[in-house]
Order: C-alpha cells, then structure tokens, then sequence
C-alpha cells in the first residue's frame, strides 16, 4: 500500500503552527503576524490533505489506503500501537471537510478575536486542536485514535473556558472535560475488550488497517461469527459489549443521552470554537469512531438497537429543548445535539454512510450558522440573546443571506445539502432492517425522525425570525432578565461584519447550498435525468460494513471483510469499480417500487420541512417573544436532576463518606496510628539512652551474654576445637 | 606441678569479671578506665596462654595489635577524661549523664 510522508505533514502543520504561536506569538503579539501563521498552518494541511485524497492513486479512489508508519509506539507482547497514519476513504472525507472547514474558521476567526488579549493563546489552542483531531482521524489504531481523542477534549476544554473573565466558563469547560472522561472510561474499556477478542481469536491487535506485521482487529471480528440480539450480550464480553462500550465513549464526544449536558454549555466559548469544535468537527468524532469500527457494531444488533434508539430520542429531546431556547448560540447547540442524534440513528440502523454524509453536510451548514452566529454576535457587540435582536436583516445582509442558505439546509429544503443527508437518514431508517428486532421498530424511528426534522424546521425558523425579521428589539433596554445595563446597547447600532469573517460566512454558504450534491440517491437523480451515480455512497460503501440479513449484504459480507483486509487488488486508475459495482448490485437498484416508494419519502421529508417553516414563521413572524412552555426552557430541568441524582450524592459521598469517614478515618488513621506507634516505641526506646555509662556498659554486657551463650548452646564444635 | 592451660584460663576469667564488675559499679571514670584495661588483659593473658599451649605465633601477634590498640584507647580516653573533668569539675561518670559536654 502506497506509503508518503506527506501524511504526516497534515497533522504536524497544524502543531508547528501552535508552537509558533505560543511561542513567538505570545512575545510578538502581532494580530497579522499569529492569524497568517495560525491560517497558514491548516492551509498547508488543506492543500496535502486534498492532494492526497485526490491525486490518481489518492485515498479517495485507490481502494488501499494512503499509510504513513511514523514509528511503533508500543510494542509488548502481543500488543502493538503504531504512532503509524492512515488515510482511506472514511478518514479521507473527514480529513477534507475538517481542514477545509476548520481553515474557514480559523480566518473567520482573524476578524472575530480581533482585539482580544489572549489572541495568539486562542490560535495555539485552535491549532493544536486541528492537530489533535486530524491525529483521531487519520490514526491507523485505536489507542493513537484515543490518543487524538484526549487532544481533542483538551482543547476543548481550553478552548470553553478560554474567556478567563467570564463567570460560566471555567466550570462549563469543567463539565464539558468530566462528562467527557465519563465516555472515555467507556472508550478505554471497549480498546482493552476488542484486545483481548482478538488475542482470543489469534490474532491481538487493534489497528484498523493490515500492515506489516499487523492483522486488522476489525478484519478478525469481521471474521467472528455474528452475536444474538438479547440484552445478555451486553454483559457478556463479547462483540457487543465491545461496541456498547465504544458507544459509550461516543455518547460523550458526540453529546448523546446520557452525557450530552456538557455541549450546551460549551457554548461560553467564543464562537468560532462552537462552530468548529462543538458542531463541525469534535463532536462527530464519535460518529466517526462508530462508522470506522463498523464491522463490531454490524456484529453486535443489541448494540445497533441500542445506538438507533439512544440516537432517535436524543434527536427528538434536543430538538424540542431547542425550541424555546433564547440565546442565539444555546439553540444552536441544542440543534447540534439534536442532529448528532440523527447521525447515531443512521448508525443504528446501518446506514453508515447516510451518516458519514449527514457529518459532512452538518459540518457545512452548522459550521456555517455557527459562524453567522458569530457574526451577529460580534454585530450586536456581544449580545446573544435573540429577545434584544430583530430586524438585522437592514443591519447586516450578507450574515442574514449567507445564514438564510444554512436554514434551508438544515430545514431540508431541496437543494440545499441537509435535504439529501437527511431524508437519505430517514429513508434509510425507514427502509432499513436490524435482525432480531421487530418490523415496527424502523417505522417508529422513521416517525421520531421525522418529527425532529419538523420541529427543526420550527425552531430554526423560530431563530432567523427573532434575529433579522420584525421589530428592533435592541433599542429598547426593557426585556426581561436584561443583565445591568453597563454596555450600553442601545446607543450602539449593529454593523455588518469586516471581510475577514464573511467570506467563509459566503463559502461556507456556498457549500450549505450546492455541497449535498456529491450524494444525490438514484430515486432523485434519476427524476432530473441526471447522472445517477451517487458519488458519496459510492466512494464510501466499501470502507463500511453492512448489517447482517439485509438483502444486499448476504452476497457482499464475505467479499467486505476480505477488502477490509485488502487482497492483492490492482489498483486501477479510476476510483474503486470493483466494490463499487458489486454492492450497487447487491442493493435494489432495478426494484421501481422501492424508487417510487423513495421518491415518496424524499416529497414527505420537503412537506415536513415546508410545514415546519411555514409553523415558524407564522407562529414567531409577529410575536416574536412568545413565551415558551417552562419545561423546554429549562431543557427538561435535566440539569437539575443531574444535579440531584449524580452530582450532590457524589458530592455527599465524597465529603461525608470519602473525606470525613475514609480519608480521616482510614488513611488518616493509618498514617498517624504509623506515627503513633514509632513515637511510643521510641519513647520505650529511649530508655536505653538514658546517658549514664554504666547503663551502657551493662547493656553492652548483656548483649555480649547473649551472645556468648548462643555460641555456648549451640557451639559443639567450639568446645571440639578446644579438646582437639 | 607444672602450670595447665586451665590454670591460666581461669585466672583470665577471674581477671576479666573483675573488670566487668569494676566497671558496672565503679563510679570515678579512672577507676573505670583502669577496669577496661584490666579486661583487655585478660584476654591478653588468654592469647599468650593459648599461644604457647598450641605452639602458634599468631596468638602472641594478636597481643601486640590488643597492646597498640590500648594505647592508643588510653591517649584518646585520658583526653576525653580531662575534658570532663574540666567540664565538670568532677570524675563521677554519673554527672556525665546528658550526653553532651
């Protein structure tokens, strides 16, 4: 497999551009001077990355990934961890979206911190998070992944609480960091499992790839045999606890239930983080991490139940908390969550890449909103509640048309990219089957979803009608919970935001628009007369593993495991025919009525979409600060629970049972009860040297007695020698 | 009557619990000093006496070290007197008690 250094470049780019700029940047503090190196930096790691992808044998049409091996990291025994890169089509789309993602946010970025004292800190963290998260991505085994998945979850920790002065940074940046060593306990447990199942079967490893030396972990699970769907399996040790384990390291990246508390609140950080870490890139690392291992998940139904089934509610409860939300940035991470729940709902259902393609176009449209977020944020002089907002439209029209372009995204209005990622979702979910689990299951989460993408529609509605349509709210000071008056907002006009930031706003609404085009399915291509490959699908099919007794997989199961562990294959110049064609065979392409049927559902996905708008706009058009139910806006009071089932009882334990009971009691007493006992031997000890000369030569004498009758008692051969 | 090794042996034993005692319940540190010397005389008399029951040399080289060591225990032990002694104005060992001059 083609090996190039080049590889390495993508992710050390980014970590020479952070040293820099905590280094000389910190001294220089020269705006231009840390933004160049900050922006050139993931730049450099755009162009490879494209390069690499793209280029005749690049990952994106060989069908052997693109390898990198740095040097073996730990090698013990059976266990071997390459610090070793890998690009193959999966890592390749994520490695294209987030440095070309992550390079719009970082010029955005240039206009949004400018003026902030900790500008070169801010550059440094986002570099070096761009490095920890393309090293999660391109990682060819899973403890380098977990390796980036840590530096990911550190920069976002410093990046949350990177605004030092503000109140609720430090402990959401706090929360954000637990929640997450939550799921990472899950992720660490599910690497040491699949070690030890794969030692079992012969084969340890826990690299993704075949190298050297190396069998694929994934290629020897591919090779077990499939698990049962019960709910013993979980506990079992075996295939699906592995995957229950991973996902629940992916439900605290990803901002799933349980563990998604912390996203909402990682939004004290400065804008161009909450779009790049919080929506674009970090937290679809879970995602990632559930499609590249998902051979064990495919194995495992109990585990796909599980994941479909924690993915549809998160997206059905993040979505309805969304809804009554009134800072600007909090609907939006609710909105995040809510679409992650999507992805993992694909997941669950097996279609993998309808995931893959979801993350890719929430990267576009989300990143996008975030950053028109950002924008008129930095308009309105940092304000983000919606309810002083208003009629911004006047104020700020290129923000207001590029984020119009991500609202009918992620509406899912025809052409924009959301439609195609998320009725590809829903009609996969629709059409899908998991074995063992009841026929209904699907329609049911079909309906979840589909009532998601509804009140999606309505409250991103309910967002672009608060902040640019209706009356100017922010002239007037008296809304309610209006903080102390000391900025002075009304004298203030907003203003339109320098080029530095809307441009990417302008490319990023670009891609909103025309970026779902690569993944148009047959049903609706065909319709235009279009060209009727779908390239997205097509490109990444291989590189999944599909679910066991569906009709296309029966065929194609064995011939994918053995790609994933790639035979001898020529690689032939144009991309990837040979599996390509074989699973475009395998799935029903020929079949009209599943066509029409698709065709159908893509017409039901624009009607919820339009009837969402259309409830938005109605509903928010002219009351804008409608009040909403109390329990959305206080998101469920999930917060509150958590904070009285999980946080006071650990609190209570820790200080009454941990503190007061076994550190004082027990290492406390230990520890003295040790002093205590040297003290007072001591002090019987003391006795000896009590300073008289006598004493001495007495003790002395009694030892020399001692010994001497020793030798007396048992010296035999002492009296021997004398009688000899 | 020729003189047996016991006969020296014995006088050895006696020399040397004389010098135990003498130094357990002495008081005057020279007297003390005086009963040291006396135990390592003892054992001197047992090396010679050895020595010359088994014919062997070595026993009587041990008496010279013994000897040497005496002195040079003797010079040391008289200073560390006379420090005290002028510390103290006294020669009892008991008022010499809190380990330090």
């Amino acid at each position: 497999m083609p090996q190039t250094n080049l590889l390495s470049l993508i992710i050390f780019a980014p970590l020479a551009g952070a040293l820099i700029n905590w280094l000389v940047g910190r001294r220089v503090r020269n705006e231009r001077f840390i933004g160049i190196v900050a922006c050139g930096a993931v730049g450099v790691s755009t162009i490879i990355a494209f390069f690499l992808a793209f280029k005749s044998d690049g990952a994106l049409r060989a069908t052997q990934p693109v390898m990198d091996h740095l040097w073996t990291w730990v090698q013990v025994g059976g266990f071997r961890a390459d610090f070793g890169l890998a690009m193959d089509r999966l890592s390749g789309i994520y490695a294209l979206f987030i440095t070309f993602v992550g390079f719009l946010i970082h010029v955005f970025a240039t206009g949004y911190m400018h003026g902030d004292r900790g500008y070169y800190r801010f550059f440094a963290y986002l570099n070096l998070f761009m490095f920890a998260m393309l090293t999660l991505v391109l990682a060819d085994n899973l403890l380098l992944m977990f390796v980036g998945w840590e530096g990911v979850g550190l920069c976002s920790y410093l990046l949350i609480g990177f605004y030092l002065d503000k109140e609720e940074a430090a402990p959401a940046a706090k929360k954000a960091f637990i929640a997450n060593r939550v799921g990472d306990w899950g992720f660490v447990l599910g690497i040491l499992l699949l070690f030890w199942l794969t030692s079992q079967a012969g084969a340890p490893s826990i690299s993704f790839f075949d190298k050297a030396g190396v069998t694929s972990a994934l290629a020897t699970v591919g090779r077990m045999s499939f698990d049962e769907f019960t709910w013993h399996a979980i506990f079992a040790g075996g295939i699906t606890s592995v995957a229950f384990l991973l996902f629940i390291g992916a439900t605290g990246k990803s901002a799933q239930i349980p563990l998604f508390v912390w996203l909402p609140d990682a939004m004290a950080g400065p804008t161009p983080v909450s779009a790049l870490i919080h929506a674009a890139t970090m937290v679809t690392a879970g995602v990632y991490m559930v499609v590249r291992c998902s051979v064990i998940f495919t194995h495992a139904p109990t585990a796909m139940f599980t994941v479909a089934i924690i993915g549809a509610a998160t997206a059905l409860f993040a979505a309805t908390i969304g809804l009554a939300q009134n800072d600007i940035k909090k609907v939006l991470a609710y909105s995040t969550i809510s679409q992650l729940g999507y992805m993992f709902m694909a997941c669950g259902v097996g279609a993998f890449v309808a995931a893959i393609f979801h993350v890719m176009t929430h990267a576009f449209f989300k990143a996008q909103l975030f950053l028109g977020s950002g924008s008129v944020i930095h308009g309105m002089h940092h304000e983000q509640d919606m309810r002083r907002m208003g009629g911004l439209r006047k104020y700020m029209p290129i923000t207001w048309l590029t984020m119009c372009a991500g609202w009918l995204a992620i509406c899912g209005i025809p052409i924009w990219s959301g439609f195609f990622s998320k009725d590809e979702i829903l009609w996969k979910t629709w059409s899908g089957h998991i074995p063992g689990v009841p026929p209904g299951f699907n329609k049911a989460l079909w309906f979840v979803g589909a009532v998601t993408a509804l009140l999606t529609a309505i409250y991103m509605t309910r967002l672009m009608v608060m902040t640019f349509w209706g009356a100017e709210r922010f002239r007037d000071q008296h809304v309610e919970h209006a903080p102390e008056g000391d900025h002075g907002h009304t004298t203030h006009k907003p203003h339109e935001s320098p080029l530095s930031m809307t441009i990417p706003l302008i490319v990023l609404a670009l891609l909103s628009t025309f970026g779902g085009l690569v993944g148009v399915p047959y049903a609706l291509s065909s319709l235009t007369g279009g060209h009727p490959d779908n390239y997205f699908e097509r490109t990444l099919q291989p590189v999944v593993s599909k679910l066991p007794g569906t009709a296309a997989s029966e065929s194609e199961a064995p011939a994918q495991l053995h790609w994933l562990s790639p035979p001898p294959q020529p690689i032939d110049g144009k991309p990837a025919v040979q599996p390509a064609r074989g699973t475009n065979q395998g799935e029903p392409i020929p079949n009209p009525e599943e066509i029409t049927q698709e065709q159908l559902f893509a017409l039901i996905s624009v009607l919820i979409a339009l009837t969402g708008i259309s409830i938005g706009w109605f509903m928010f058009k002219n009351q804008p600060l409608r009040q909403m139910p109390g329990l959305l806006e206080n998101k469920y009071y999930v917060d509150e629970i958590y904070d009285a089932a999980v946080i006071q009882p650990i609190l209570l334990i820790s200080r009454d049972g941990l503190w007061k009971i076994f550190d004082l009691g027990v290492i406390d007493g230990v520890v003295h009860g040790l002093g205590r006992a040297v003290v007072n031997f001591g002090k019987q000890l003391r006795y000896m040297q009590i300073g008289f000369v006598r004493v001495y030569a007495a003790i002395i004498l009694t030892g020399a007695i001692i010994i001497v009758g020793y030798f007396a008692y048992n010296g035999a051969h002492v009296l021997q020698f004398l009688t000899k | 009557m020729t003189p047996q090794l016991s006969w020296y042996l014995a006088l050895s034993a006696v020399l040397f619990t004389i010098g135990v005692v003498g130094v357990l319940i002495k008081r005057n540190v020279i007297s003390m000093f005086m009963c040291i010397e006396l135990m390592l005389n003892a054992v001197n008399l047992t090396f010679v006496a050895f020595s010359s029951f088994f014919r062997d040399v070595s026993g009587q080289l041990f008496v010279f070290i013994v000897m040497t060591v005496a002195a040079a225990e003797a010079a040391v032990g008289l200073g560390i007197i006379i420090a005290i002694f002028r510390n103290r104005e006294s020669l009892d060992v008991d008022d010499a008690s809190i380990l330090k001059l």
